[in-house]
């Protein structure tokens, strides 16, 4: 019976491993993967196809499989879909499970589809599901999502770590076959250094399953063996298997996953699962070698049913013979080597079907030597068997057609199209790739990187020019080579590796049975020939239309028949019809190891004020601004935020309340242009600015519109003290250097973020200036000598102060400026001397309502890029007589003058509703959508002083609407409002002059 | 990832930069002298090249400088960098060196 060899192969057959698959316990060998420990056990049913729930088995033995996916569960969380079970490293314990059934893989409902197939064709999405357009959402999308997909990704958090990791080197060799370690060691003996990464857990690509050829003397394992030795004695040679070279970014960046823990059975606790490599070599050396393919034709999808060299490397590297009586369908010479090695062990090669019209060479004639029966000229007309493969129907070529050929009977069948280069990093390096009618395949032409294609990716296939040509470019990689790249003595049979493109010869009659292009999205040749019969030209449209080569494989296996059959259907050569672009991943990465360690608390640096711990002892609640954490509401015992914030807003409005503005971004402008620059900056004039005084500024952009707003100060005739909103200060100091390097670099001036060097504490309220005046020693507090927008330095608790007497809340206020690191003590210290003026913390959501309440905006939320400082009802702060300042020209177009323009108002509304920020304001009751809409709600509160609910928002011509009812339309119903001046308490102002 | 050769600083990761768009594009001196069509321009058209870019970059984690570079956008090479206010300097697609193509095919 099939199954594992007596003795041979790279298992360690000491050390048997016991696994699960769907729940049923196997054994297998420590060395196999879960592909070949269940071959050994006789199963090749391990999956359903994507669409048509088709039993699928095993087709490769590499990263290029596209059917054998699986789950592999080793506890809720960690649950991992859609794994190649040609990549899975067994270890005792493992817990694998097939995907895409229901109620079971042999028994799979929806295999239903198969025989519905009639009805699912080609853009069948696309053409059904169309109408009615609600059904998307409602019901289509679910089913649909539900029937199609493969694995299912777990629900819990990832609890494991994952590393990131850069490095540097001279070289690194990707892919560590022979052409690989050849390129390795031609670059190592040049002194430099190297590292070689391979995505399979043993390095030595093809050398670890060929069984035939003598590298220097030596059998392939035992050349392998010594080159490795040879590699890791290298000081400056670093070795990665298991990991996957991914991505190719420019510059010579490659991104490389390493999976550190996936194949053991116990993770120890210092390891992450996975680590992202970030190598930036200066050459990158593509050994990344060339995929066999799979042939196209009638039934070519059953369970049994695998590519030549996969069986090869299942015998010689794992020693599990995949079958009894097996077919062997080539148009290569490979095969030949593969059916060679198979029947020596065992098994019984039934024929080999070639579709060569003439086979011939050393390894054909090998072949009828060993008593296998060759035919050539031979198709495949179709195969039968359920969940295996029982029997292929052979056709045979003659001048006059294809006539039915032999039936025989298997239990697999080998298949080999020949092979395609791997030349999917090279053209992610965005290389240019040229068609080569010798080999009928894409190679590499001309590289943009600083990078070298070896061995089979650039079409050479032989091993004796594979080692030669890796280690002379090896070498070549030294910018003066030491030493001459030293020689390989190889025997091996030569083959020729022509291969066959497209499906295979049809018979007379069309066959009732799918010829599968693509495994993983269940692409036939019906279904591209549909698409260009549809009109298709371009491949990369019928790509996605009949979604061929859009699996998580990306079409390793099937991109190059698919473009075959195009060009053939379309009459064109292939180089005309083109190849689509490659794209990275080379295979899936996880998002764990994308993300690394920046999750949870490490996703964002946090930024806290020096008040903070005073905040979270109090109980606030806080919330993001930026990067920065802000107290928004600080509930006493049974408040939620609407009972907070009224108590805070009535207190401020009737005493005084204390606020933690440190966030604002603070710059000092400094240098003997200071003024001048900010008059060519802000829409202000700062010229006329006094020392000791300070001013609300507005910055737009070129384009006219508000881009920040802040209070600028003037310490002294050269320095200015500018704040900005809390998330704009980065963006806002940015601006301002660019203007001051590029465009105006003939001006003094300098630019410094002060942000963090102070801590800010707003005294706001009627009470405020009793509550501070016995902390502050050396600034007189009168109205007369520090008015409104005036400012002055002193002390604070023995503290150095800059008291700026400015209002964010229509009160009388102070913005007390200290060193950050007394910021928390003097902060106690007025909150201490506020107590007996029942002083009340407050946090932004208070804040947010009291200057709503006074219509003061804030730049982000009443403003969104479009608003210009007339349509805030700002003009009175632009510099009348200034010529020129950042956005002026945009301000004199007709357009940002019209009077239609949206305009910042004040809404009522008359049933004492909050309105929803963001809802759309119409000019009339009753429409219906599509509707004009002329407006939007920007803020929206319910405001505790007045006691109803206030709004601002903008209106097309507001200004002209004072007093006119428009209508907000909601889902249950419709709201009135009353437009009005967006001043809702104290509009004359007098507030803040207290 | 670019590597970008900072005037100031050297060889560094582009993470280390931010893009600052089209080059050479001075402010005009007195805007109100344009009319709109020219100011139009001057706000929103832009080159947009395939060949040799020059554009404007920040070393906006390191020294703060803006500069200049002329890169490919076909290839992404970067072929000069150079101080803002400096002419674009000379330089043909075709002058860097290209790197080797990696075997006869």
């Amino acid at each position: 019976m099939s199954g594992r060899t007596p003795a041979g192969g790279r298992i360690d057959r000491r050390r048997p491993v016991r696994f699960e698959f769907d729940g049923r316990p196997y054994q297998g060998y420590a060395g196999d993967t879960l592909a070949s420990a269940l071959l050994a056990n006789g199963v090749h049913l391990l999956g359903r196809s994507f669409k048509y729930h088709r039993p699928r088995g095993i087709l490769a033995a590499g990263s290029e499989e596209p059917s054998a996916l699986v789950t592999i569960r080793r506890d809720a969380a960690r649950s991992t879909p859609n794994l190649r079970a040609t990549q899975v490293e067994l270890y005792e314990g493992l817990k694998a499970e097939s995907q895409n059934r229901w109620p079971s893989l042999e028994r799979d409902v929806g295999r239903i589809n198969d025989h519905l197939s009639a009805f699912f064709p080609a853009g069948f999405y696309y053409k059904t599901f169309m109408w009615p357009r609600r059904a998307w959402k409602d019901w289509y999308e679910p089913v649909i999502r539900r029937a199609a997909g493969l694995g299912v990704a777990p629900r819990e958090p990832d609890p494991d770590r994952y590393a990131q990791r850069f490095a540097h080197c001279d070289v690194l060799v990707v892919g560590a076959g022979p052409a690989g370690l050849a390129a390795a060691l031609g670059a190592a003996d040049q002194g430099l250094r190297v590292l070689v990464c391979d995505e399979q857990s043993e390095l030595g690509g093809s050398l670890l399953s060929d069984g035939a050829a003598r590298i220097d003397g030596e059998s392939s394992a035992g050349w392998l063996a010594s080159a490795l030795e040879q590699l890791e004695a290298h000081e400056r040679v670093t070795l990665l298997p298991r990991t996957t070279a991914f991505g190719y970014f420019p510059h010579n960046l490659i991104g490389l996953c390493e999976r550190v823990t996936d194949h053991l059975e116990q993770c120890p606790a210092h390891l992450p699962r996975e680590r992202l490599w970030q190598v930036r070599a200066h050459t990158v050396v593509l050994a990344t070698g060339a995929l066999e393919r799979p042939l196209v034709f009638p039934g070519n999808d059953r369970p049994g049913i695998l590519l030549a060299g996969a069986a090869q490397t299942y015998l010689n590297r794992f020693g599990v013979r995949v079958g009894e009586e097996s077919v062997v369908v080539a148009a290569c010479d490979a095969a030949y080597q593969s059916a060679l090695d198979l029947q020596a062990a065992g098994t019984r090669i039934v024929a080999i079907a070639d579709v060569r019209a003439s086979p011939d060479g050393e390894l054909v004639a090998a072949a009828c030597q060993a008593g296998i029966r060759v035919l050539p000229h031979a198709t495949v007309l179709g195969t039968e068997g359920t969940l295996r493969i029982e029997s292929v129907q052979l056709g045979a070529v003659t001048s006059s057609g294809v006539r039915d050929g032999l039936r025989l009977s298997c239990d697999t069948l080998l298949m080999s199209g020949g092979f395609t280069p791997s030349v999917h990093l090279f053209s992610q390096s965005r290389g240019k790739l040229a068609w080569s009618e010798a080999l009928a395949a894409f190679l590499p032409q001309t590289a943009l990187e600083r990078t070298r294609s070896v061995g089979a990716c650039r079409g050479l296939y032989d091993l004796k020019e594979a080692l030669a040509d890796g280690a002379s470019q090896g070498a070549a990689c030294a910018p003066r080579p030491l030493r001459p790249a030293r020689p390989f003595a190889v025997e091996a049979p030569v083959r020729r590796e022509d291969g066959h493109l497209g499906a295979l010869p049809a018979g007379a009659r069309p066959s009732s049975q799918k010829s599968f292009v693509d495994w993983q999205h269940d692409v036939t040749v019906k279904d591209l020939k549909l698409a260009t019969a549809e009109g298709f030209r371009s491949i990369e449209h019928v790509k996605r239309y009949t979604t061929t080569g859009m699996a998580t494989d990306q079409g390793k296996t099937s991109n190059l028949n698919a473009l075959a059959v195009v060009a053939q259907t379309l009459d064109r050569s292939i180089p005309e019809v083109g190849h689509t672009t490659f794209r990275m991943p080379f295979t899936p990465v996880t998002f764990g190891s994308f993300a690394g360690f920046s999750r949870a608390d490490l996703f964002d640096p946090v930024r806290t004020t020096p008040m903070h711990g005073w905040a979270a002892a109090r109980g606030a609640v806080f919330e993001n601004v930026g990067l920065w954490k802000r107290a928004r509401y600080f509930p006493r015992a049974g408040e939620d935020m609407h009972a907070a914030v009224a108590r805070e807003c009535l207190a401020v409005r009737r005493g005084c309340g204390l606020f933690d503005a440190s966030t604002l971004g603070k710059i000092e402008v400094v240098g003997a242009d200071a003024a001048e620059f900010l008059n060519r900056l802000y829409v202000n004039a700062w010229s006329g600015l006094a020392v000791g005084r300070a001013r609300y500024g507005i910055l737009c952009r070129e384009d006219g519109f508000i881009y920040d707003d802040g209070v600028v100060a003037r310490l002294a005739a050269d320095r200015f003290h500018v704040t900005t909103t809390t998330g704009g200060a980065p963006r806002v100091l940015a601006m301002m250097e660019d203007y001051r390097q590029t465009e105006w670099s003939d001006l003094d001036v300098w630019l410094t973020s002060t942000t963090e060097q102070w801590a800010v504490i707003a005294v706001q309220g009627p009470r405020a200036r009793e509550v501070i005046a016995p902390l502050i020693e050396g600034i007189d507090l009168a109205p007369a000598r520090l008015p409104h927008m005036g400012i002055a330095r002193g002390h604070i608790c023995g503290v150095p102060l800059l008291l700026f007497r400015v209002s964010f809340t229509g009160e009388l206020g102070f913005e007390l400026n200290v060193p950050s690191d007394y910021g928390a003590a003097v902060w106690e210290a007025v909150y201490a001397s506020g107590e007996r003026h029942a002083i009340v913390e407050y946090g932004t959501e208070t804040m947010h309502v009291l200057r709503a309440e006074k219509g003061y905006i804030i730049v982000g939320q009443d403003t969104d890029g479009t608003v210009t400082p007339d349509d805030a009802g700002l003009s009175w702060a632009i510099g009348k007589n200034k010529t020129d300042f950042v956005g002026k020209r945009s301000l004199e177009r007709a357009a940002m003058k019209s009077p239609d323009r949206k305009q910042l108002v004040g809404l009522r509304t008359r049933d004492r509703s909050v309105l929803e920020e963001g809802a759309q304001i119409v000019a009339r009751r009753g429409l219906k959508p599509p509707m004009q809409i002329i407006g939007h709600v920007t803020s929206s509160y319910f405001s505790s002083v007045l006691d109803e609910p206030i709004a601002l928002a903008l209106i097309a011509a507001g200004r002209s609407r004072f007093g006119q009812t428009l209508y907000v339309p909601m889902p249950d119903r419709e709201l009135e409002v009353e437009v009005t001046a967006p001043v809702f308490y104290d509009a004359e102002g007098q507030r803040i002059h207290g | 990832m670019l590597l970008i050769d900072c005037p100031y600083c050297g060889l560094r990761p582009e993470i280390e930069f931010s893009y600052g768009g089209e080059a050479h594009l001075a402010r005009p001196q007195r805007p109100s002298d344009l009319d709109d069509q020219a100011w139009s321009d001057f706000l929103y058209t832009r080159a947009n090249v395939k060949g040799v870019h020059a554009e404007r970059w920040r070393h906006a984690r390191g020294c703060g400088r803006f500069f200049n570079a002329l890169r490919d956008t076909t290839s992404d090479r970067i072929l000069a960098t150079y101080e803002t206010g400096r002419p674009r300097p000379d330089v043909a697609p075709g002058t860097a060196k290209p790197p080797p193509s990696g075997g006869g095919a």
